[in-house]
């Protein structure tokens, strides 16, 4: 007999490298169409960006992260043209807060506050940009390059390398007033990419709103870093007619005791992509994302994808991802979620739901939570349902003299209930209740 | 309290005499001695004239040459599948025998009398008697089996061909086709034409391509219509010789409402270097019929530095064509270096019903990735998967599962549940459950959860008295119940003593 083995050892290609991608005249093509900044401060982290998304390329279509939605429209060189949205009142009105308000992307300085704030400090990036060296440095681009590994974010590369403006935040105490970025459209055809940078320092504590139409394509990226014992929230509002095609990141970095917590609302749009990646690296530190999407599809398309990656580092961390998605008229909502808890990042406690709620034939809820783990004393779940709304519940709150539409409401605010837990702040987990309960009573009454 | 010797502990009130005994046995792999035994070997490499070799050496008509030449050449353009989460070194398809047949099986026994005597003792030595006796080995004895017994029939497969098949005439009685699938080819033509490629086709995946080129041989079973089959049905495999591929096909065909249970085992001896398994197997289940399938497999592990071991590469299907067909997947992989198999569930039928109960241990450097898809297509259709996952050593282990219902499947439901258990720091277990659901009337559940050797349920054992690995034994027994008790008796035995063994050393 031969003694030769049947496996050689030859080292096989590395996997991340291996994805499939789409031609390069593609990606010449997208950023030809786009008028990319030099940068200032940023001019390195553009430049490393400019590299990275060359060597990921495009998403093709069988892209495993790209596996339930096509990132065609992404990959397009210019969005369709849309409607302009009239200008409605927003979530927020009615709170004390700091506004920003960013039109096609750009800082419009005469709508917006004043940029200060007790223990705050804020530019915008094109401002900073057109300066000198600024702390931003250490930050823009950093976190997206980390969140980079193992699943290769080309969009992301791309907002990095072609972001004109966005906000640059970073507090040192605690932050009485919410910062609100509040996003308005003026331009038809306009393809945004908005970068935002947010550190806070040892025990400060930030919350963040962001509402409104941020362009006809958007592309966003947050990129958040937390000191020990900082907290920052996080809360995000989508309504019918702002953004129909979009995609947003947040890359965050949890450091020793922090606190963070992102919610998000949607209620209709497009086709939507979130991506959500956070590393905690510190020990003790908390981390919750959650969000509660409203889809109809009767107004064209409606296909909503959160795809969420938590890497736990540190030991004792806790981190939750809550996902609910209401879906009719053909509206497909996806969730992909991951905990990856690393060697050594022992007594870690991770959760994970995600549950669709099909309120018609023809809608579609695809999910994909997975489970990476190196450690042996870890606690980590993860659920995911799909189903219609229950007949028997339905049932007895009919019986009770509940109307069919009025019943229908309470069901599906009852289903999104826990995804609204994880806005710590009373007033404005309200707020956004009062906002759903209208808008679906409007829809199943109208 | 007097401190006991570790005799006193078997007799201890409370303690399983057996656990204590397979720990206390903790031999490592008890099946990695070899039968020497003098060989006739194709050569080395894959081409289309080891590929026409291997399909006159089992005299098979044209159409079925044509057939392995199909799917070889459509291998030649696939590439192998990179996306599970195994790491092992680049195969080297062209450094391996695809064919391997002892000498003494030139001429094809014609009953069990004839064959070569050291092949039996082969079989003797696994607990495996190629004899017609009443009950398989291990099982005597057992609690309150009747006398009578229950009878098996056996199909054993060595390296690449069977050596002989037992109760082949009591079944052709009850009208159960029962053999090796190279004799099915030359004898009922018809059946294997009609089924084979039907449920796993030729181009299916890269491993299921190559074995339609190159399969040698494997079991056959066909149920007609009506039939309760009288007995299990059993193959067992055997990898013996060196450097060699393994490449068995299973087709098994359940005609209306008929049921059959079959148990699979596999091992094989202790090498240094890893050998390659990619075997396929399709199920068809028509109108009302139900097949049980179950499989302890524990193919060499490769030892604690991950040297050997074989690469298992499994294709299993069950094609639940008509309505209220139904299929079980039982599984315990214990062994192989390199796991990766994900029996699925078809249900075309409405109505139809798909079952996956798995238990799933990696020790040292062993890899498992490994799951299941239930592919929801009738109406009222239902399935359960039950997933236990076990790592230990350096071992990882990932459940890798689908969960489809299709817009037409209205009124189904899946429910699924996968835990993994973690033994040491060193260790990983992963879970990736696509689960898609394109209507509004099915329901789908899926829970999974992670977790460490409780401490409190530890502390209890070992306050009565119990060693740390006996106490770890008995509590995996206790994660993994749900599963062991979805196995036939025959296997259920065997299955619990084996997850005492897979995980001896993988504590402290």
């Amino acid at each position: 007999m031969s003694d030769t083995a049947v496996l050689s050892t030859s080292a096989r290609p590395d996997r991340a490298g291996a994805a499939p991608r789409v031609g390069d005249t593609a990606l010449t093509a997208r950023l030809a169409a786009l008028d990319l900044p030099a940068g200032g401060f940023s001019a390195p982290a553009r430049r490393d960006a400019a590299a990275r998304l060359n060597e990921m390329g495009l998403p093709g279509p069988r892209d495993e992260y790209w596996r339930y939605t096509d990132p065609a429209p992404f990959n397009a060189p210019r969005p369709e043209a849309l409607a302009i949205p009239p200008r409605e009142a927003t979530l927020f009105d009615d709170i004390d807060r700091l506004k920003l308000v960013f039109v096609d992307g750009v800082f419009d300085a005469a709508a917006s506050d004043d940029l200060t704030g007790e223990g705050l400090e804020i530019d915008t990036l094109a401002a900073a940009d057109a300066g000198g060296d600024h702390w931003a440095g250490a930050l823009y681009g950093q976190l997206e390059t980390a969140g980079q590994n193992p699943v290769r974010r080309p969009f992301a590369a791309l907002n990095t390398l072609a972001a004109r403006d966005g906000v640059l935040i970073r507090a040192t105490g605690r932050v009485a007033r919410p910062v609100h970025l509040l996003y308005r459209r003026s331009d038809e055809a306009a393809d945004v990419h908005l970068h935002h940078v947010i550190r806070l320092e040892q025990g400060a504590e930030l919350t963040l709103l962001e509402t409104g139409a941020m362009g006809a394509r958007s592309n966003a990226v947050l990129e958040v870093d937390l000191a020990a014992g900082a907290r920052f929230h996080h809360i995000a509002s989508k309504r019918a007619d702002d953004d129909k095609l979009g995609i947003g990141h947040i890359f965050a970095r949890v450091g020793e005791g922090a606190l963070l917590k992102s919610f998000a609302l949607a209620v209709n749009g497009r086709v939507m992509r979130n991506e959500g990646v956070i590393e905690i690296t510190g020990d003790d530190a908390v981390a919750h994302i959650a969000a509660a999407v409203l889809g109809d599809g009767d107004e064209g398309r409606f296909h909503h994808d959160d795809t969420v990656f938590i890497t736990h580092a540190g030991q004792r961390c806790e981190s939750r991802q809550v996902y609910k998605k209401v879906l009719k008229n053909g509206a497909q909502g996806i969730f992909q979620g991951k905990i990856l808890v690393r060697p050594g990042a022992q007594k870690t406690d991770g959760y994970q739901i995600s549950k669709g709620l099909l309120l018609d034939e023809g809608s579609q809820f695809l999910a994909k939570p997975e489970l990476e783990i190196y450690a042996d004393d870890v606690k980590c779940s993860h659920g995911s349902t799909t189903g219609a709304l229950d007949e028997t519940a339905l049932f007895y709150l009919r019986s009770r003299g509940v109307p069919r539409e009025q019943a229908v409401v309470l069901l599906v605010l009852s289903f999104l209930a826990d995804t609204l837990e994880e806005i710590e702040d009373e007033r404005l987990r309200d707020g956004i209740l009062t906002r759903l309960d209208q808008w679906l009573t409007s829809r199943a009454t109208g | 309290m007097a401190v006991d010797t570790g005799e006193a502990i078997e007799i201890r009130e409370g303690v399983d005499r057996e656990t204590v005994e397979t720990v206390q046995n903790m031999g490592s792999y008890k099946y990695g001695w070899d039968t020497e035994i003098e060989m006739d070997y194709a050569p080395k490499g894959i081409n289309e004239d080891i590929v026409r070799l291997i399909s006159k050496k089992n005299e098979e008509p044209e159409w079925m040459t044509e057939w392995r030449l199909q799917a070889f050449r459509r291998w030649q353009t696939m590439t192998e599948p990179k996306w599970a989460m195994l790491h092992y070194p680049e195969i080297d398809y062209q450094d391996q025998y695809y064919y391997a047949r002892p000498k003494s099986m030139r001429e094809k026994p014609k009953s069990l009398g004839e064959v070569d005597p050291k092949l039996l003792a082969t079989y003797e030595k696994l607990g495996i008697p190629l004899k017609e006796q009443m009950i398989l080995a291990g099982v005597e004895g057992a609690g309150d089996t009747p006398a009578e017994g229950r009878k098996v029939a056996v199909d054993a497969v060595f390296d690449s061909v069977s050596v002989g098949t037992t109760f082949k005439d009591e079944l052709a009685k009850a009208g159960v086709i029962f053999c090796p699938i190279s004799e099915a080819i030359r004898e009922h033509p018809e059946l294997v034409r009609k089924y084979l490629g039907s449920v796993v086709p030729q181009s299916d995946n890269f491993f299921a391509t190559l074995n339609s080129a190159v399969f040698s041989d494997g079991s056959f079973v066909y149920i007609p219509p009506g039939v309760r089959c009288p007995m299990e049905l059993s193959t067992y495999f055997r990898i013996n010789a060196e450097n060699t591929g393994q490449f068995e096909r299973t087709l098994i065909i359940a005609d209306k409402g008929s049921y059959v249970s079959y148990l699979e085992g596999c091992t094989a001896p202790k090498r240094d270097t890893a050998q390659l398994h990619a075997a396929v197997v399709e199920i068809v289940i028509l109108e009302d019929a139900e097949v049980k399938y179950s499989t302890v497999q524990n193919w060499f592990p490769g030892d604690e530095e991950g040297k050997g071991g074989i690469y298992n590469f499994v294709t299993k299907r069950a094609d639940c064509r008509e309505a209220r067909a139904k299929v079980m997947w039982t599984q315990v992989e214990t062994g192989s270096a390199i796991t990766w198999k994900y029996p699925s569930c078809i249900l075309r039928g409405d109505e139809a019903q798909g079952e996956f109960y798995s238990i799933a241990i990696a020790n040292n450097m062993q890899q498992a990735d490994t799951g299941t898809k239930m592919i929801h297509l009738g109406k009222n259709t239902r399935s359960r998967i039950v997933s236990k996952g076990i790592s230990a050593g350096k071992a990882q282990n990932t459940y890798r599962g689908l969960v489809s219902m299709h817009p037409r499947a209205t009124h189904s439901r899946n429910y699924t549940q996968c835990d993994s258990l973690l033994i040491g720091d060193k260790c990983g277990a992963h879970t990736v459950p696509y689960i898609e659901v394109k209507n509004t009337s099915s329901r789908v559940e899926h829970e999974a959860t992670t977790s460490k050797v409780d401490d409190d349920q530890l502390f209890y054992c070992r306050q009565r008295g119990m060693g740390e690995e006996e106490a770890i034994a008995l509590i995996v027994n206790g994660f993994a119940k749900e599963v062991l008790q979805a196995l036939p008796m025959e296997f259920a035995m065997e299955a619990q003593s084996l997850v005492a063994i897979s995980l001896e050393g993988s504590v402290g």
